[in-house]
């Protein structure tokens, strides 16, 4: 070994003993990712998404009232008003959330208006989102599009900065990150808008973001070490991870903390998209640390067996 | 010690301006529908003749028309343009006669020709000076109107009758005097009738540019085929609502940030303090160029401001981190801080680009709020890398050469950490 590799190596093989064995545990994690996934390919064929007006078509109708009111009263206003298709109301201290099937035109809105502070607050104060059916599908169609080509533009990048398996594996951690909050959305019934759109993917790039930040220690580390072995290749793994593991977390927590504080004590009409994002931030570092280099590992190790299979027949 | 003086100028100095000049940028940012109330409505064109069609220069001249309905009616920058091919997006904030403005917003293009036959002496608008209504704009041949040059190349317009007797009759009775182009009641044009025309055509000169010539003619046409306007998405704030999201978010931010620097404060203590002032420094250069920029802040916005803060903190965590481990590792404070520095660049740019890459896709591809979001996370992307990257390690690099802040402690570290070379 030379002087300059032996230096180099000092990075993880000269420190203490990792403390945990993340590949030894990752088949646990799997195991839990898999079932997680099932449960959220059952939950979301058997109920669907609760999709708010900007995928559906209809009207939401937000209000800030100053006194309370009850959920009967409001929905008899609501069928008073005359509209023929479903309608969800939510009613807490001092708002009250209305969802209707019908598309409102500004005439109904203004009446409803007019109706409404008549009836319980003078001082009411209004947020109206009215989508047609024809924007509601184009809206969704174009998010799904967008993940799609984020996803790609992101394999290619890491495929080129990196290598096509480190690419894989971070593109299926993402992929399941943003899969458990849109199945933890359908579990709770939460509303589907454009924002939870955002959500996603702000989360797919910050889960991304971690999950580069961890690849490319193991890159660097396997600059300089000398794999000969499978355990090699699972100890540089171990390494690699306990090695960022302070960063992940503090920069979670960080980011944990903003999105947090929006849910808290933010406006309402972004609680869906802070309650994403607090869910995202947690899954994505869940899956950078325990599924995406682990998953790396696999692929790498598959390679390798092929390697020694064909080099042993001829 | 010159590093150190200068270090601390450089500190005093922006934090003066910043201090300074903050209250401004502040009252200057302009804020979105969503938080001070307003309307975004999205239209879709529609000829109001069954067999029309929507043109691109009729779209455009309805925004336009819009837009200029807008301002007369005393809203503050109202956002308008044609989207798509057939599809008009209007945003208009801070306004209290919605219901009003929107009535108005939805009427048809109007376009008339008026004589001052029955006004007033003392007439002092424009209506009042030309009262009379001698054709409307279905009186014109649909796309009749043409751009022309006159012998002496000066651009006018050629435009088309549908009643040849009406419009001859017209010619004569107001020959030498003017008659005045009005679209949605505003005067364009009042230009003087020079001949009797026969053939239902006529030619409109004066010392136009070609640009107004060629707007003048869109006009007409869009006169003579005026769009219909069907609301397909609205979404209406109502100014009290507006205001209360904007002081939630805002109480919602400053939490989040406070708890952000006393954590970086107590984790990091020296790189850490640096860290918090360049974060503050962040806040100030994104509200500069959201002024430079005239970008509108909404709710979502301010959303990927403080999960860009997010962005920002990581790229200091990252090259303290690495610094740390260098430390550990029994270098010096000076080559630790180097040498982490220069690994922890690569991870940066990496983790960076590919965020950049999801904004970039979501800017490209969204409309209205998708696009607003991705626009504030591609700022707000750049703009870290230039405070908590390039200005944050300047900074400690000032302190550091001078020989100050070399003690462990100073980063974090406990001597029993650091092993041996």
């Amino acid at each position: 070994m030379t002087s300059k590799n032996k230096n180099a190596n000092k990075h993880y093989l000269d420190t203490d003993k990792y403390k945990v064995d993340f590949v030894k545990l990752s088949k646990y994690f799997f195991t839990f990712s898999i079932i997680i996934t099932l449960l959220g390919v059952i939950v979301l064929s058997i109920f669907g998404l609760n999709y708010g007006v900007d995928f559906r078509e209809g009207s939401s109708i937000d209000v800030t009232v100053n006194k309370e009111l009850s959920k009967a009263e409001v929905d008899q206003f609501i069928v008073g008003q005359g509209f023929t298709k479903d309608h969800t109301v939510q009613t807490s201290s001092d708002r009250v959330t209305v969802r209707l099937g019908d598309v409102l035109t500004h005439d109904q809105e203004i009446k409803f208006k007019k109706d409404f502070q008549a009836k319980f607050d003078p001082k009411a104060s209004f947020e109206i989102n009215t989508v047609d059916v024809e924007i509601a599908r184009e809206l969704q169609t174009n998010a799904l599009l967008s993940v799609a080509i984020a996803s790609i533009g992101i394999i290619i990048y890491v495929s080129i900065r990196f290598e096509w398996r480190f690419a894989i594996a971070a593109i299926i951690a993402l992929l399941h990150t943003s899969f458990i909050v849109i199945s933890v959305f359908s579990i709770f019934r939460l509303e589907v808008n454009l924002t939870f759109i955002l959500a996603i993917l702000t989360i797919i790039g910050y889960s991304i973001n971690d999950t580069v930040v961890i690849f490319d220690r193991i890159r660097e580390n396997l600059r300089f070490a000398k794999i000969k072995t499978t355990d090699d290749l699972i100890t540089l793994v171990n390494h690699s991870i306990s090695q960022t593991m302070t960063r992940s977390i503090n920069t979670v927590f960080t980011v944990f903390i903003a999105a947090f504080c929006l849910l808290l004590f933010g406006s309402e009409s972004i609680r869906m998209f802070s309650l994403a994002m607090t869910i995202g931030l947690v899954c994505g570092a869940y899956t950078s640390i325990f599924i995406a280099s682990p998953l790396w590992l696999v692929l790498k190790n598959k390679a390798k067996k092929q390697n020694e299979a064909s080099k042993a027949t001829t | 010690m010159k590093r150190v003086v200068a270090f601390w100028l450089i500190v005093v100095v922006s934090a003066g301006v910043m201090a300074w000049t903050t209250p401004g940028l502040l009252k200057d940012i302009r804020l979105g529908l969503d938080l001070k109330g307003g309307f975004e409505i999205l239209y879709q064109a529609q000829p109001l003749d069954a067999n029309g069609k929507v043109t691109k220069e009729a779209l455009l001249q309805t925004a336009k028309s819009l837009e200029k309905r807008a301002n007369a009616l005393g809203t503050s920058e109202p956002e308008i343009y044609p989207e798509g091919t057939d599809r008009i997006r209007v945003k208009i904030a801070g306004i209290k006669n919605e219901e009003e403005v929107r009535e108005i917003m939805k009427k048809p293009a109007d376009l008339t020709f008026r004589s001052a036959e029955g006004g007033k002496a003392d007439a002092k608008t424009d209506l009042e000076k030309y009262p009379k209504i001698e054709l409307r704009g279905d009186d014109f041949v649909e796309n009749g109107a043409e751009l022309t040059y006159s012998q002496l190349r000066e651009p006018q317009i050629a435009i088309k009758i549908k009643d040849k007797k009406k419009f001859q009759e017209i010619s004569q009775r107001l020959l030498g005097k003017n008659l005045a182009i009005f679209l949605d009641d505003r005067l364009l044009s009042d230009p003087v009738v020079n001949g009797v025309f026969t053939d239902g055509t006529a030619v409109i000169s004066g010392s136009y540019s070609v640009e107004e010539a060629k707007e003048m003619r869109d006009t007409i046409n869009l006169g003579a085929l005026p769009l219909k306007l069907n609301e397909k998405y609205s979404n209406s704030v109502e100014a009290t609502l507006g205001q209360k999201s904007l002081n939630a978010t805002m109480i919602a931010s400053l939490i989040g940030c406070g708890i952000i620097l006393l954590f970086m404060l107590v984790f990091y203590r020296l790189p850490g303090a640096i860290a918090c002032f360049t974060l503050i420094s962040f806040t100030w250069l994104l509200l500069l160029v959201f002024k430079l920029a005239n970008i509108t802040l909404t709710l979502p916005g301010i959303a990927a401001f403080v999960l860009g803060i997010g962005m920002a903190v990581d790229a200091n965590i990252i090259t303290y981190e690495r610094v740390k481990e260098e430390l550990r590792s029994g270098k010096s404070i000076l080559s630790s801080f180097k040498a982490g520095s220069r690994t922890s660049l690569r991870t940066i740019i990496d983790s960076h680009v590919t965020t950049m890459i999801a904004a970039a896709v979501l800017f490209a591809l969204g409309t209205g709020t998708v696009k607003g979001f991705a626009l504030i996370l591609i700022l707000t992307i750049i703009t870290s890398l230039l405070t908590n990257v390039v200005f944050s390690r300047f900074l400690m690099d000032l302190l550091l050469k001078d020989g100050v802040g070399h003690k462990l402690g100073y980063f974090g570290v406990k001597e029993r950490e650091v092993r041996d070379l």
